[in-house]
């Protein structure tokens, strides 16, 4: 990741200074549709102690399997370990877990402005412009507005409305598509034979077998 | 119920040869109650002794019962934390799946600290409790509680069942989770409603497949290869032996594999009894109070290979300190274990049994003498400082060890050995000789005092034609000394010693060696016990003399039926070896 530093030894250490900071990390889960497995990944963080930023659960593209997207800041590592123990949980087919760099993803944002206040202040209506919101709802007294987006772009649309007279804000949890997926209908075939695939298991160990072999 | 009960009766031989899987009594296409689909799943899966408890919710399944009393053999225990123990005892002694019942609310949250226990030491376990009727689900009903999710981190899986319908079902998937894969406890919560609806009953299918459950990982055969290689350029190759290999039924597989590449084995406290003890690449036990080479020599071997083990803090110590030098192959059918605790050079995911020949194909036959003699060597300085003195104390207050002594002598080795928590366990697990595999039945993850009495009763009839001797300290077996009603009821032969120090043993002497002799609530006081198993009608002797040692042994083991034998030792004996918590392994103190 770090291409600034000359010399292979460097490179090692300062990959692991990466690796050693917390990032935000996307988990994507497979799962069956059963009541309590909600509670069963979410202790999974909770006992560690880990604050989720954000969890959704929809359908996915297969049906009669479900989606969980959750958002955490850790250390890669700590990520790795948890989307093992997400997976060793009977009703979980599969769980990803990916760096906002390998994600599209967008959160939804409602805002309820008063009507009044828009249109008699200028600022509310270009900052609503500048930030792409849609009129999702038109009342006398007041106005809902949506945006889409990342989430910086939402909470800086918040921070400026709120002094101008923001009178309900909410955000969605994040939804993610994975680049490289490519769906889950292969993988679900591969359960359903009871045949598992080919999983590729990252090891930086085997991947580097001159020098572990050589004694 | 009444009528299917006569329906059961009338067509009692029907069914037995009807389909793949054994079935009760009933035939498919009846119509029954759910609680006599209980009955039935649990004859198709083989269970012949459970244990339990009855109460208000869960007494239509016991109603079922009792028309199966000739078939099923219900063991009345006195506590709930007692059966599911004795669940579990039963689960490590024949490996089949420990099950056992109980009620709602208090009955269930009982079972909680067993479910700890089971799922922290991989023991298959069906768990069934009664739960109030669906439609007062969330009311704080009477014995109300959510116990799918108070056993939800405690279990490997969990369900409720609310139709009657449901129960082969789920019942079948709850043995094959249970008893799949890495093992666990499952606990099936069936609502009352549920228990008394009748039911049009298809018969019972086993389960073999959840879709969303890999019991196994695909073993990699690129991997088992190179971890061959290692093997084979390795000079000072060492093999961690943990329970996987009792759980895989894979103790031949084990010990072929460690003769041909002639790697010395050491056990966790888990593993005890996979190998025998007398095994000449058996060099001992692992962890805090393990034996002294295994620890130190875990810090010079060059290859580390951990079959089936996770790598407990308990023998790991500080893990900045563990193995740094070693490259690392690590066996185990749970892919979250590998590279958990300790980083992994070569991951051998899969069934050891599947594993170990593969391994064993591909290593080269091969001696490693004076590397093994390291190990003799330490065993011999461990001797001197520690083993001797404990095994023949020149002072006249008895040892731990020499009870174990004592008793090697006497059972040869042939007997299951039950431990509960503390220093007795430690002392046991470092002495106690064993020549058969699932002869050590101990709380290893979750160290759970009180286990070993109620474990010894499951043991018992988990393993029928063997010696079950409970070792047990005073304080742990006042926590569950109303088992001995249990064994009076039932006639459970085992075979109790009590090694009495008048101490909590093992919280004394860290508060000795690390809290200045702070001895703060450690000293205990004890009844009579010889009075109290009296009072349940076992027999039983006391003894604190060295002379009486080896008679009252022998005539507690020749005594037909339970016998309780209270050994007085040494008050203030501490366990060593020990690696003080923080230290790495090689820190490891003899004294």
């Amino acid at each position: 990741m770090c291409f600034a530093v000359v010399g292979g030894i460097k490179i090692k250490i300062s990959n692991q200074v990466i690796k050693a900071m917390k990032h935000e990390f996307t988990i994507t889960v497979y799962t069956e549709n059963h009541i309590g497995l909600l509670n069963r990944i979410a202790i999974i963080f909770s006992r560690r102690k880990i604050n989720i930023e954000s969890l959704n659960t929809s359908p996915s593209e297969v049906e009669g399997i479900h989606r969980f997207t959750i958002v955490i800041n850790e250390v890669e590592d700590v990520v790795k370990k948890l989307v093992r123990q997400i997976e060793k949980q009977v009703e979980v087919l599969k769980a990803y877990y990916n760096s906002n760099d390998e994600i599209v993803w967008q959160e939804l944002a409602l805002y309820k402005v008063s009507t009044d206040k828009v249109i008699t202040d200028v600022k509310v209506e270009r900052l609503l412009r500048q930030y792409g919101a849609r009129a999702v709802v038109i009342r006398k007294d007041y106005t809902v507005f949506e945006t889409s987006g990342h989430r910086e772009e939402i909470d800086k649309l918040t921070e400026v409305l709120g002094p101008l007279g923001l009178i309900e804000f909410v955000r969605s949890a994040r939804v993610a598509i994975i680049n490289a997926s490519n769906g889950f209908y292969e993988k679900l075939k591969e359960f359903e034979e009871e045949k598992p695939g080919d999983e590729i298991v990252e090891n930086e160990f085997l991947d580097k077998q001159d020098e572990v072999f050589s004694m | 119920m009444s009528s299917a009960t006569e329906t059961m009766k009338k067509e009692k031989p029907a069914g037995k040869e009807t389909a793949k899987a054994p079935q009760g009594r009933v035939k498919p296409q009846t119509s029954i109650s759910g609680s006599v689909a209980v009955m039935e799943a649990l004859i198709a899966e083989g269970v012949t002794d459970f244990f339990g408890y009855p109460g208000g919710a869960i007494m239509p399944i016991y109603d079922a019962l009792y028309d199966y009393m000739d078939t099923l053999n219900h063991i009345l225990v006195r506590h709930e934390q007692g059966g599911i123990h004795a669940a579990q005892g039963y689960a490590r002694t024949s490996g089949k799946v420990g099950v056992v019942f109980a009620t709602s609310g208090p009955g269930a949250t009982n079972l909680v600290t067993g479910l700890a226990d089971a799922q922290i030491d991989s023991t298959p376990l069906v768990c069934i409790t009664g739960q109030v009727f669906a439609h007062l689900l969330g009311t704080d009903a009477f014995q109300e509680t959510d116990v799918i999710n108070i056993t939800t981190p405690v279990t490997k899986w969990n369900f409720q069942v609310t139709e009657a319908s449901e129960i082969p079902t789920a019942l079948a998937k709850a043995f094959y989770i249970a008893k799949t894969g890495r093992p666990g406890p499952v606990l099936i919560d069936i609502t009352k409603n549920a228990q008394v609806q009748k039911f049009d009953y298809k018969g019972y299918t086993p389960c073999n497949h959840v879709r969303s459950y890999r019991p196994k990982p695909i073993v990699r055969k690129e991997y088992i290869q190179a971890a061959a290689e290692l093997i084979n350029k390795a000079e000072k190759p060492f093999v961690l032996l943990g329970q996987g290999v009792i759980l895989g039924k894979a103790e031949k597989e084990f010990k072929t594999f460690i003769e041909k590449a002639g790697i010395p084995a050491a056990w966790t406290v888990l593993g005890l009894s996979a190998l025998e003890t007398d095994h000449p690449l058996n060099v001992g036990m692992l962890g805090m109070h393990g034996n002294y080479g295994p620890n130190v020599l875990t810090n010079e071997c060059d290859v580390l290979i951990a079959v089936g083990m996770r790598f407990d803090d308990r023998v790991t110590g500080r893990l900045d300190k563990y193995a740094k030098q070693a490259k690392v192959i690590h066996l185990d059918i749970d892919p979250a274990e590998i590279d958990k605790n300790v980083q992994t050079t070569v991951p051998v995911w899969g069934d050891c049994k599947e594993t170990l020949p593969m391994l064993t194909a591909l290593v080269e036959k091969k001696e490693h003498p004076e590397w093994l003699n390291k190990f003799r060597k330490m065993q011999v300085e461990e001797e001197d400082v520690v083993i001797t003195d404990e095994l023949h104390p020149k002072g006249e207050i008895m040892s731990m060890g020499e009870v174990l002594n004592i008793l090697n002598e006497l059972t040869k080795g042939d007997a299951v050995i039950v431990t509960d928590v503390g220093q007795h366990q430690m002392v046991s697990c470092r002495y106690a000789k064993f020549n058969k595999t699932r002869s050590n039945v101990t709380s290893g993850g979750l160290g759970t005092m009180g286990f070993a009495l109620p474990a010894a009763i499951g043991a018992k009839f988990g393993a029928k034609d063997r010696q079950v001797v409970a070792i047990i300290g005073d304080g742990g077996f006042q926590m569950t000394l109303q088992e001995l009603g249990t064994i009076m009821q039932f006639d459970v032969n085992v075979k109790i010693i009590i090694l009495n120090n008048q101490f909590l043993g093992m919280v004394r002497q860290w508060q000795q060696l690390f809290h200045d002799k702070r001895y703060s609530f450690v000293n205990i006081t004890s009844p009579d016990f010889v009075m109290v198993a009296k009072g349940y009608g076992i027999a039983g002797k006391s003894i604190s003399k060295r002379e009486d040692l080896k008679s009252a042994l022998q005539e507690m083991l020749n005594h037909k039926g339970s016998y309780l034998l209270e050994v007085m030792v040494g008050k203030e004996n501490n366990v060593f070896p020990m690696v003080p918590q923080g230290c790495g392994v090689a820190e490891i103190r003899l004294k």
